[in-house]
């Protein structure tokens, strides 16, 4: 009995693991192709693709249901991309009409046959990855869950797939067009993307249903891209955050005693958070920092005009003082201490008893800054 | 039995009426600004604000799950803005991760919610089924959609310049930014009312299908928003009272396949742009096409040999031709430009320029 409950959680964790690992693997490229959409389109249509093989073959699981769930995937995005050719519609409105119509005709099938076919649509929908140590199956003297067999299976073909044409996807990825030029057939490696993202869709969707699988490719991927501008790295930054999404989305949802699978995949968003925050660029610290040099150099730069347009004049003794700073540029003591010492470390302007100079550096700049302000004022106004 | 029947089937065909019209106005103004894929978000994202409700008012009202919804749709949508230009990333990147977190949270709401007394109601929210809408929610629907429209038609005029021309309507001195919130907004107000019927999954075709249907037959904003309203209501209340109809079937899919089906008739069926439309030109273009150069060939070959009436044999036209020149000779007879001449020893149909077709009509 112990060992059971010891081995749940940890075939539990281990599809987990094999949906992050797959996920980011085929959502990198996806994210990077703009098509993160047609990952919603895939994740719905594959449910007609299963309820057609099962009506055709009457195999619910296993490599048919497999291949018809690929096949539906990728037809609902090459239908969507004939119908935005035929400019009769947008690609996006094409889009969403195309996996909804697939989805609606696959729900539909799945209510009318509901009493032959062991499919509830909202287990398709929601999946429930703490019921996979239900079906398992003896690999190798091991008890896997059938549904992380399959992935194990799944996530070895994504990473063949990924390792082979590394250099491939990377070009397709970033410039598809010198692809194109050089003959790698940028299009054909897209729609194999695609099948696969298909086929591991399939894969996933009776452990995180197919919505919650979406998150998985998604948001590691994004929250890759906003972390680095290098490939290896965003793909690396995407592993660790599903993987680390899988663990601490379990923990969670064992604590509150909510959906794991549900907990898992609101748990990227964790990582995606933390990135916002801090990314180089366009994280909300970057940007805060940002902020903060500009308006110090603001502050810098309006002493130094003030200084300019008051020396040499009979205000001199009045207007350049630290008085006069914080009570004419209505700065607090603080501020003007501060701006003062920006400015003498720089050596912009210097102190000459109670009054503030500029030095000969200084007096450049405020030219400078002062011709600038003119010259912007001077262009007429659409320019 | 069959009064209750009825009753019932007045009750959903009414509602769908509603919302299949409100989804097809509001869905027009979605396709047309490029944001169809918004509708898909905006209708994921309101499972979480589903629940929440469910769970803050401790039962299935009406009102409750609404206003969640609401919120959640709202926020689903101002996240994807901030997503976009605070963070800079492109717009799907933007919808997908808004929709898969917003989802997530869904599910994990629900399956809080799965405990309490109730929650059973709350499953009708993912495909929709139209007879767990009440007669008092229609009336809630009717007014909010009565909201929703006279706005519409307050505004008809600004709605109309973003839509089409955001620039200049920013030039007018328009406050485009609010204007373009007003209508999201009004937009997640017509997901909302949909939920119960057509469900998060699949309310976004309801949005889309109707407005795209209307697109191929006009090419006016005014008729395409009164066509699409048309085509939602209709398919609407087909597909609900089709699946009242049947047992254990979701309303949501049946709408969403008629409205599909009108969009397939529509892009075969209409006027100037559709299939048959286009195969019909094509075919008007080929057919002019080979009547210019059957006769510029049997011109060419009389000025070749000094013979105003040089007799062209018909499988040397086929030859120019590249296919059987039969049914361009016998139009271009018709018209009076050539005539069939017998000649040669074989009897093989030739054929010569009428006085008319030398004169030179080849346009």
């Amino acid at each position: 009995m112990s060992a059971a409950l010891q081995t749940i959680p940890a075939m539990i964790l281990m599809t987990g693991a094999l949906v992050a690992l797959s996920g980011a693997l085929l959502g990198t490229f996806l994210v990077l192709r703009g098509q993160s959409m047609a990952s919603d389109a895939i994740a719905h249509a594959i449910v007609l693709g299963i309820v057609l093989a099962w009506m055709l073959t009457g195999a619910r699981t296993g490599p048919l249901s497999v291949a018809g769930a690929a096949l539906a995937g990728l037809a609902s995005v090459l239908a969507a991309q004939a119908l935005a050719r035929s400019r009769l519609m947008a690609h996006d409105a094409a889009l969403g009409l195309v996996f909804p119509a697939m989805f609606a005709l696959g729900v539909l099938l799945i209510n009318l046959n509901a009493r032959n076919l062991h499919l509830d649509a909202d287990t398709v929908l929601l999946g429930e990855i703490g019921f996979v140590w239900l079906h398992t199956v003896m690999i190798l003297g091991f008890e896997m869950p059938v549904a992380a067999a399959t992935l194990a299976v799944v996530a070895l073909l994504n990473m063949g797939f990924v390792v082979l044409f590394w250099k491939e996807l990377k070009l397709a990825s970033f410039d598809p067009g010198l692809a194109s030029a050089l003959g790698f057939r940028p299009e054909l490696l897209g729609a194999v993307l695609l099948a696969l993202t298909s086929v591991t869709a399939v894969a996933a969707f009776d452990a995180v249903g197919v919505v919650l699988f979406m998150a998985f490719l998604i948001v590691p991927a994004v929250t890759g891209l906003l972390l680095s501008r290098r490939l290896w790295a965003m793909l690396g930054i995407a592993l660790v955050s599903g993987l680390v999404s899988v663990g601490a989305g379990y923990g969670l949802a064992l604590r509150w005693d909510v959906s794991i699978g549900g907990m898992m995949a609101l748990a990227t968003g964790g990582g995606l958070v933390l990135a916002l925050m801090v990314a180089p660029r366009s994280g909300l610290v970057a940007a805060l920092i940002r902020r903060r040099l500009m308006r110090d150099e603001a502050r810098l730069n309006t002493l130094l005009i003030h200084l300019s347009s008051h020396s040499g004049t009979p205000a001199q003794a009045e207007e350049c003082t630290e008085v006069a700073f914080i009570d004419h540029l209505h700065w607090s003591p603080d501020t003007v201490r501060q701006v003062i010492l920006a400015g003498l470390d720089r050596g912009l302007m210097r102190r000459e008893g109670r009054l503030f100079a500029l030095t000969s550096a200084g007096a450049a700049r405020a030219v400078m800054l002062i011709r600038a302000h003119d010259r912007r004022r001077a262009l007429p106004p659409e320019e | 039995m069959s009064f209750e029947v009825s009753h019932t089937l007045m009750t959903v065909a009414l509602a769908a009426l509603l919302i299949g019209g409100l989804a097809g106005v509001l869905g027009s103004f979605l396709v047309l600004r490029g944001q169809s894929l918004l509708g898909d978000v905006i209708s994921h994202a309101a499972l979480p604000g589903v629940v929440a409700g469910f769970l803050m008012s401790g039962s299935r009202s009406f009102v409750a799950i609404l206003l969640g919804a609401l919120v959640a749709g709202a926020l689903a949508g101002l996240s994807v803005q901030l997503l976009r230009r605070g963070a800079g990333l492109k717009s799907d990147a933007a919808l997908g991760v808004v929709l898969s977190l917003f989802f997530a949270a869904g599910v994990v709401l629900y399956s809080v919610a799965q405990g309490r007394p109730g929650a059973a109601g709350l499953q009708v929210f993912l495909f929709g089924q139209a007879a767990s809408v009440l007669r008092s929610d229609v009336v809630a629907m009717a007014v909010v959609a009565a909201l929703v429209l006279g706005v519409i038609v307050a505004l008809w005029k600004e709605f109309q310049l973003i839509s089409f021309d955001p620039e200049g309507a920013r030039a007018a001195g328009l406050p485009v930014e609010r204007l373009e919130t007003l209508l999201s907004v009004l937009v997640a107000v017509a997901i909302v009312l949909g939920l119960a019927l057509a469900g998060v999954v699949l309310m976004v075709a309801m949005l889309i299908a109707p407005a795209v249907a209307a697109r191929q037959w006009v090419n006016r904003l005014g008729p395409m928003v009164v066509l699409a309203a048309v085509f939602g209501a209709g398919s609407g209340m087909a597909g609900a009272v089709l699946s009242a109809l049947g047992t254990g079937v979701a309303t949501g899919p049946v709408m969403v396949l008629v409205a599909s089906s009108v969009v397939a008739v529509s892009l075969v069926l209409a006027p100037g742009r559709g299939v048959l439309a286009r195969l019909a030109m094509d075919r008007r273009a080929r057919r002019s096409l080979h009547r210019r150069q059957v006769l510029e060939v049997m011109a060419g070959l009389s000025a070749e040999h000094a013979n105003p009436a040089y007799r062209s044999e018909e499988t040397m036209l086929d030859a120019y031709l590249g296919t059987p020149a039969r049914p361009v000779l016998q139009r271009l007879e018709r018209e009076g430009l050539i005539r069939q001449v017998p000649h040669g020893p074989e009897g093989r149909a030739h054929w010569e320029l009428t006085d008319e077709g030398q004169a030179g009509d080849r346009a």
